[in-house]
C-alpha cells in the first residue's frame, strides 16, 4: 500500500471526525468550536442524526489494509471502502433535505416530515473526495490502467467532478422539457414545442417571411466557424511563419477583441456602421450612399463574432502552427516537392487536429454567443437569445427554454461528431524526441499573400473598432456630444483619501474587484482540470473514453441561461447548498470553459509523439513526474491558452452569471448590461476599458509566467547565424 | 509511487482552499440584515439602499436585476429563498409570482396614503404586491430626423401607421419585454381585439425592428437609429433630460400604463426587517428617491412630489387597465401567439 492511499484514509477519518460536517446558516456567526471537531459529522451523529453514524462502517473498513499493509486482498477492502462510502454520503445527502424526507415514499413509509439537515460542508466534501480516491487506488491495485494508481484517481476525480457540476444541473433543468406547468411528466407537451414552426420553419426559402431560429443558428454557426478558422489561420501562418515587422501587434491586437467585455463590440459596431454611425455619415456625405440598417440582423452578428472570435482560433492555430516538425516539410523539399505542393499536401495535412478544433470552438461560441445576438441581432433571431427570453422575458416558460436548449445541445454534438469523423484515425505526430533541428518553411507566396489579404485589413477594421470605444469612454456621450470628459472613469472608479486611508467610493469597485477575485481563482483551476483530462484522453486507454471525452465537452455546449438556471435549481437546496456565494461563481466558470482547455491541450498533445513520455517511463519516472517533467514543458503553449481563456471568460460572461451574482459577488458584466440598459453608453464604454486593461496585464503576466515551449528548431530569422559561426574557421 | 498523488492533491487542496475563503465570506453577514431583489435603474436601487440603511441600521445586501430576471430567479430559489424582498420592476412578473404564491400577503399600515391604482394591484393580487410608481405607455420621435424626412409631429397611435413612417418605428417584442405587451394589451383594450390585431398588422409594416429589451427604442431615437420609438413614457423622459434630440408623445387615443410594484418574498430569512422596509418604501420620503436617481416615473404615495420631468398623469388620457385579466398567464399565453402568428411572421 501506498502512501498516498493512506493520507486519503486519513483524510476521509478527518473530514468526518475533525472538520464541520455542515454549511454554516449564512445569518450565524460561527465560533471556532464550529470549525473544530463539535461541528463534525460524529458529533452530530452522537448527537441524534444518527444517519451519519453508517458512515463509520466504510471508515472501518479502508482502516483493514492499513492493519495488513502486505496482503493480496487489500484492493477489495479499498473497492468497498470507497463504494459504500461514497453511496452512503449520497444516500442520506439526497434523503434528507432541509425540510425533512425529500422522497415520497420515505415519508409515507417514515411519517413527515421526518429529520432535517443543512448543506454539506467541508468535512463532507473532504470525506466524500477521500472515499472517491480511495476507490480509484482500489481499482489501481486490481490492475486497473495498468495498476497507475494516479491515472485511475485522475478519471475518477474528473469523472466526479463533471457528474456534479454539469450532469447533475443540467438533467435537473432538461427535465423540465418534458413537464408541464405544474411539474407533471407531459411528452405530448414536448413534441409540440419541439416541432413547433417557429424554430423549424423553412419560410425564407420559399417566400419572404422568416425562416425558424433553429436554421439560422446553424447558418450563423457555420459562417462564424468558418471565418473564423481561415482569419485565425491567416494570422497564426503570418506570425509564426513570415518575418512580418510588426508581429507582436498583431498578436496583442488579434487578442483585444477575445478580452473585450460583451455588448462592447456590438455598440461599437453601432456607432460605427448603425444609421448615424460615423462610417455611415461618411459613406453619405462623399458617395452619397444612403444610410441604412443593414448592421441589425445577420450582416452584424457576423461581424462581431467573428470579431469576437478570430482570437480563439488563433490560439488554438498558433500552437498547431508552431509545432509542426520541419523535418517533414524538408522531406518534401527534398523530394522537389515545390513550396505550394509541400504546403497542399504537408503542411496543411499536418494542421487538420488544429482547423478541425478552432472550427469547433467558433461553432459552438456562436451557438453560445449572447450579447452581440441581443445588441445586433435585429430581427434575425437566435436560439441563445431566445432562451434567455423563454426564461425571463413575458413568456416566463422554463419548458420551452429546456426545448430549444436541447436543439442547440443536438447542434454543438453534432459537430462534435463530425469533427471526430473527419479527422479519423490520421496520425498528426509531429513533435518527437528525434534530431529535428530543422527552419520551418517560408509560406508559399500564393499563402502569404492569402494571409496578409486577410489578415491586415481585419488588422485595421479591428483597429477602427477599438479607436470608436477609446473615444467612447473619454467623451460625454458617443454619436451625440464629443465633449472630452474624464466623468465616466470619475463615476466608477473614484478613489477618496480619508481618515483611515484609501476610501474606493466609485459605483464599479465592488463588482471589480469581486470579478477579479473569482477570475484568478478560476483560471489556474480551469487550465488544471482541462490539461489533466487532455492527458488522460490522448495518453491513457480506458473503457468509455469517449463518453467521458463527450461529457467533458457538455458543458460548453449549453448555453449560459441553461447553465445559470440549472446551477440555482439544483444547488440552492441541500445536500450541495452553494448558492448566493463564489464559490458557484467559481465553479460555473471553471466548468464552463475547461472544454477550451481539454480542446487545445488535445490539439498539442496529439502532436507530442507518445515515445517522449516512454522515454521517461522507461527511465523509472512515474506517470505524474514524466507529465511534470516532460509533458507540462511541451504543453506550455496549451497552458497560455487555457489560462488566458479561461481568466477572461471569467471577466467576460453575461448569461450564465446574471442569475448567480449577488450583492457580495456582482460581476462586472452584469454591472455594465444594467449600464447599457439604462443607456449609459459612456459608463459601460469606461468601464470594458479598465477591464481590458486589466486583462492585458494578467495576460502578459499569463505569458511571462509560464513561459515560451522550447523546441530543439533554430527559427527562420536566426538561420544566417549558422553559417556565419562555420565561415570563422 | 509517492509522487503521483501531488497533482491530484495540489487540484483538491486548491479547490478547497477556494471553498474556504468564499463560503466564509459568504456567511459574515450580521444580525438586522435584509436581502433586496432591486428591479430598477442602479442608481435608484443605490439611493434606496444607502437611505434605507442610514434610516434603520439594517444591512441591506442588494441585487440589480431586470423585472423579468428577478421572477425567474425568485421562483428557481422558492424551495429554499435567498431574498427577502423585491422591490421595483413592472407589475406582471409581481402579478405573476402572487399567482403562483411565491410572495408573502401583507397589509401596511400606510394603505391609506396610497394612490388608487397602487391600492388596486394589491387587491387584485389578494395582497401579495403593492404598486410603489407608475408610468403611462407613450412614444416618442427625434425630432431633427423627423425635421429632415419631413413628417409632421405624431400625436395618436394612429399617427404611427402614416407610409412616411415605413421602416421608421422600434418597439420591443413583446414575447421578451413587458413594455411591448403592455402596448399589446392597451392596444387591445382601446380598439378592440380585432380592430387591435387590425392596426398591429398595419404598424407591422412600419417597424424596422423588434428589439429585445423594452427600453431599447428610447436610445434607438437618442442615437438617431430610428425616428420613432414606443416605450414607457419615463424612459424616454430620461433620454430627454440627458439632451437628446427626442420628443415624448402621450397618445390621443388614450394609453395603458404600468405599475411597478414590490412583493415579499414568501419564506424570507428575515421577514420583519423585510416588513419593515415595505411600509418604509411606501413613504413619500423614500419615493422622493426616484427623480433624484433621475427615473421619472409617478410615485404611489399621494403625498410624494411628483418630480416637475414626469409626464403628468392628469395630462394624459390613461385607460382602466385590466390588469387582472391581461396580467393572468392564461390570457397571455393566447395574446402572445396569437401575435407570433398572426402580426411577427407576415411579409412586410
Amino acid at each position: 500500500m501506498s502512501r498516498a492511499t493512506l493520507g486519503w484514509i486519513v483524510l476521509g477519518w478527518v473530514g468526518f471526525a475533525l472538520l464541520p460536517w455542515y454549511g454554516f446558516d449564512r445569518t450565524a456567526v460561527p465560533t471556532l468550536a464550529d470549525y473544530f471537531v463539535s461541528g463534525s459529522a460524529l458529533i452530530h451523529g452522537i448527537k441524534g442524526a444518527w444517519w451519519l453514524l453508517p458512515i463509520l462502517i466504510p471508515l472501518c473498513l479502508g482502516l483493514v489494509p492499513v492493519i495488513r499493509p502486505l496482503a493480496q486482498t487489500n484492493g477489495g477492502w479499498l473497492i468497498a471502502s470507497g463504494l459504500l462510502g461514497l453511496a452512503l454520503v449520497i444516500l442520506q445527502g439526497f434523503a434528507i433535505g432541509l425540510n425533512g424526507w425529500t422522497f415520497d415514499i420515505l415519508r409515507a413509509s417514515f411519517g413527515a416530515p421526518g429529520p432535517s439537515q443543512a448543506g454539506m460542508g467541508y468535512g463532507a466534501a473532504l470525506t466524500a473526495t477521500a472515499f472517491l480516491i480511495i476507490l480509484c487506488h482500489g481499482l489501481a491495485a486490481r490492475g486497473w490502467c495498468r495498476g497507475d494508481a494516479f491515472v485511475t484517481s485522475s478519471i475518477g476525480v474528473v469523472i466526479a467532478l463533471i457528474v456534479v457540476f454539469v450532469f447533475f444541473p443540467v438533467t435537473t433543468i432538461l427535465a423540465s422539457a418534458f413537464a408541464d406547468n405544474d411539474g407533471n411528466f407531459a411528452p405530448y407537451e414536448f413534441l409540440v414545442k419541439f416541432l413547433d414552426r417557429s424554430i423549424w420553419g423553412l419560410d425564407c426559402l420559399s417566400s419572404d417571411l422568416r425562416c425558424g431560429v433553429a436554421w439560422n443558428t446553424l447558418f450563423l454557426g457555420l459562417l462564424v466557424g468558418v471565418g473564423t478558422t481561415a482569419l485565425g489561420l491567416a494570422f497564426a501562418l503570418i506570425a509564426t511563419r513570415t518575418d512580418f515587422r510588426f508581429k507582436k501587434l498583431l498578436r496583442v491586437m488579434s487578442v483585444l477583441p477575445i478580452i473585450t467585455p460583451p455588448f462592447v463590440i456590438g455598440l461599437a459596431l453601432i456607432l460605427l456602421f448603425g444609421r448615424s454611425g460615423a462610417l455611415s455619415a461618411v459613406l453619405w456625405d462623399w458617395f452619397g450612399v444612403p444610410r441604412s440598417r443593414w448592421i441589425y440582423g445577420l450582416p452584424g452578428v457576423l461581424i462581431a463574432q467573428l470579431l469576437a472570435f478570430t482570437p480563439i482560433a488563433f490560439l488554438v492555430l498558433i500552437g498547431v502552427v508552431q509545432g509542426i516538425s520541419p523535418t517533414l516539410e524538408e522531406a518534401s523539399q527534398t523530394l522537389r516537392a515545390k513550396s505550394w505542393t509541400t504546403f497542399w499536401t504537408v503542411t496543411l495535412p499536418l494542421m487538420r487536429p488544429g482547423l478541425a478544433n478552432a472550427f469547433l470552438l467558433g461553432f459552438v461560441e456562436s451557438l453560445a454567443d449572447f450579447g452581440n445576438p441581443l445588441v445586433l441581432g435585429g430581427n434575425y433571431e437566435v436560439l441563445s437569445t431566445k432562451i434567455f427570453f423563454a426564461v425571463v422575458g413575458a413568456q416566463q416558460d422554463q419548458g420551452r427554454a429546456a426545448v430549444l436548449s436541447i436543439i442547440l445541445l443536438a447542434f454543438t454534438l453534432g459537430a462534435f461528431w463530425l469533427q471526430h469523423a473527419w479527422l479519423g484515425k490520421k496520425v498528426y505526430t509531429t513533435v518527437t524526441g528525434k534530431g529535428d533541428a530543422g527552419i520551418p518553411l517560408p509560406l508559399p507566396r500564393r499563402v502569404a499573400l492569402a494571409s496578409y489579404l486577410t489578415a491586415l485589413p481585419w488588422a485595421i477594421f479591428t483597429v477602427a473598432v477599438y479607436a470608436i470605444i477609446l473615444v467612447g469612454a473619454f467623451v460625454r456621450s458617443m454619436g451625440r456630444d464629443y465633449t472630452p470628459t474624464f466623468e465616466h472613469f470619475l463615476t466608477a472608479f473614484r478613489v477618496e483619501r480619508s481618515g483611515s486611508g484609501l476610501y474606493f467610493s466609485g459605483s464599479a469597485w465592488d463588482s471589480f474587484f469581486a470579478t477579479v477575485k473569482v477570475a484568478a481563482l478560476s483560471a489556474p483551476l480551469t487550465a488544471a482540470i482541462g490539461l489533466l483530462t487532455a492527458y488522460l484522453l490522448t495518453r491513457q486507454r480506458f473503457s468509455g473514453q469517449r463518453a467521458f471525452e463527450f461529457g467533458t465537452l457538455l458543458s460548453f455546449a449549453i448555453p449560459g441561461t441553461v447553465v445559470g438556471v440549472s446551477y440555482i435549481l439544483a444547488f440552492n437546496v441541500p445536500p450541495i447548498e452553494i448558492t448566493g456565494t463564489g464559490f458557484i461563481l467559481v465553479m460555473c466558470f471553471v466548468f464552463r470553459n475547461m472544454p477550451v482547455g481539454v480542446r487545445s491541450g488535445i490539439a498539442t498533445l496529439s502532436q507530442i509523439d507518445k515515445s517522449l513520455d516512454e522515454a521517461s517511463l522507461t527511465l523509472g519516472a512515474g506517470s505524474s513526474t514524466t507529465m511534470r517533467r516532460v509533458v507540462l514543458p511541451l504543453l506550455r503553449p496549451a497552458i497560455v491558452a487555457s489560462l488566458v481563456y479561461s481568466f477572461v471568460r471569467a471577466m467576460t460572461a453575461v448569461s450564465a452569471v446574471i442569475f448567480l451574482v449577488t450583492a457580495e459577488y456582482n460581476m462586472a458584466t452584469t454591472y455594465i448590461v444594467g449600464r447599457v440598459e439604462a443607456g449609459e453608453f459612456g459608463l459601460a464604454i469606461a468601464y470594458s476599458t479598465v477591464l481590458i486593461l486589466v486583462m492585458l496585464v494578467a495576460i502578459v503576466a499569463i505569458q511571462l509566467a509560464v513561459g515560451e515551449r522550447r523546441l530543439g528548431r533554430r527559427s527562420a530569422s536566426a538561420a544566417p547565424s549558422p553559417v556565419a559561426v562555420q565561415a570563422i574557421p | 509511487m509517492n509522487a503521483k498523488k501531488n497533482l491530484v492533491a495540489a487540484t483538491m487542496l486548491a479547490g478547497t482552499m477556494t471553498a474556504l475563503s468564499f463560503v466564509s465570506a459568504g456567511t459574515a453577514q450580521a444580525q438586522g440584515a435584509l436581502v433586496m431583489y432591486c428591479g430598477v435603474q442602479e442608481e435608484w436601487c443605490r439611493a434606496m439602499t444607502t437611505a434605507f440603511e442610514r434610516e434603520t441600521g439594517i444591512k441591506v445586501s442588494m441585487t440589480r436585476k431586470s423585472a423579468g430576471e428577478v421572477y425567474a430567479q425568485v421562483k428557481a430559489e422558492a424551495a429554499n429563498p435567498r431574498a427577502d424582498i423585491w422591490w421595483g420592476g413592472t407589475g406582471d412578473p409581481h402579478m405573476q409570482a402572487a399567482e403562483e404564491g411565491i410572495t408573502e400577503e401583507y397589509k401596511s399600515p400606510k394603505m391609506g396614503d396610497l394612490q388608487d391604482w397602487a391600492v388596486r394591484q394589491w387587491e387584485q393580487s389578494k395582497g401579495r404586491t403593492v404598486g410603489i410608481y407608475s408610468g403611462a405607455l407613450g412614444f416618442g420621435y427625434n425630432t431633427e430626423l423627423a425635421a429632415s424626412n419631413k413628417i409632421g409631429e405624431p400625436k395618436c397611435w394612429a399617427d404611427l401607421l402614416k407610409p412616411e413612417l415605413k421602416d421608421e418605428v422600434q418597439v420591443a417584442d413583446p414575447n421578451s419585454s413587458g413594455t411591448a405587451y403592455t402596448l399589446l394589451a392597451t392596444i387591445v383594450q382601446i380598439m378592440g381585439e380585432d380592430k387591435g390585431f387590425e392596426y398591429l398588422k398595419a404598424l407591422h409594416k412600419n417597424v424596422n425592428q423588434y428589439t429585445k429589451s423594452g427600453a431599447a427604442p428610447a436610445k434607438a431615437m437618442a442615437l438617431g437609429e430610428t425616428t420613432a420609438g414606443i416605450a414607457f413614457m419615463h424612459d424616454i423622459v430620461t433620454m430627454v433630460v440627458d439632451k437628446a434630440p427626442v420628443k415624448v408623445v402621450a397618445p390621443c387615443e388614450g394609453t395603458g400604463y404600468e405599475i411597478g410594484s414590490m412583493s415579499i418574498i414568501k419564506g424570507a430569512k428575515n421577514l420583519d426587517n423585510a416588513k419593515k422596509f415595505y411600509d418604509w418604501a411606501l413613504t413619500a420620503d423614500a419615493q422622493k428617491l426616484g427623480a433624484e436617481a433621475k427615473s421619472y416615473q409617478v410615485p404611489s404615495n399621494k403625498s410624494t412630489p411628483v418630480p416637475p420631468q414626469a409626464p403628468k398623469l392628469s395630462d394624459i388620457k390613461l385607460i382602466n387597465f385590466d390588469f387582472a385579466k391581461y396580467g393572468s398567464s392564461a390570457e397571455r399565453k393566447r395574446l402572445l401567439s396569437k401575435w407570433d402568428n398572426e402580426v411577427k411572421n407576415l411579409p412586410k
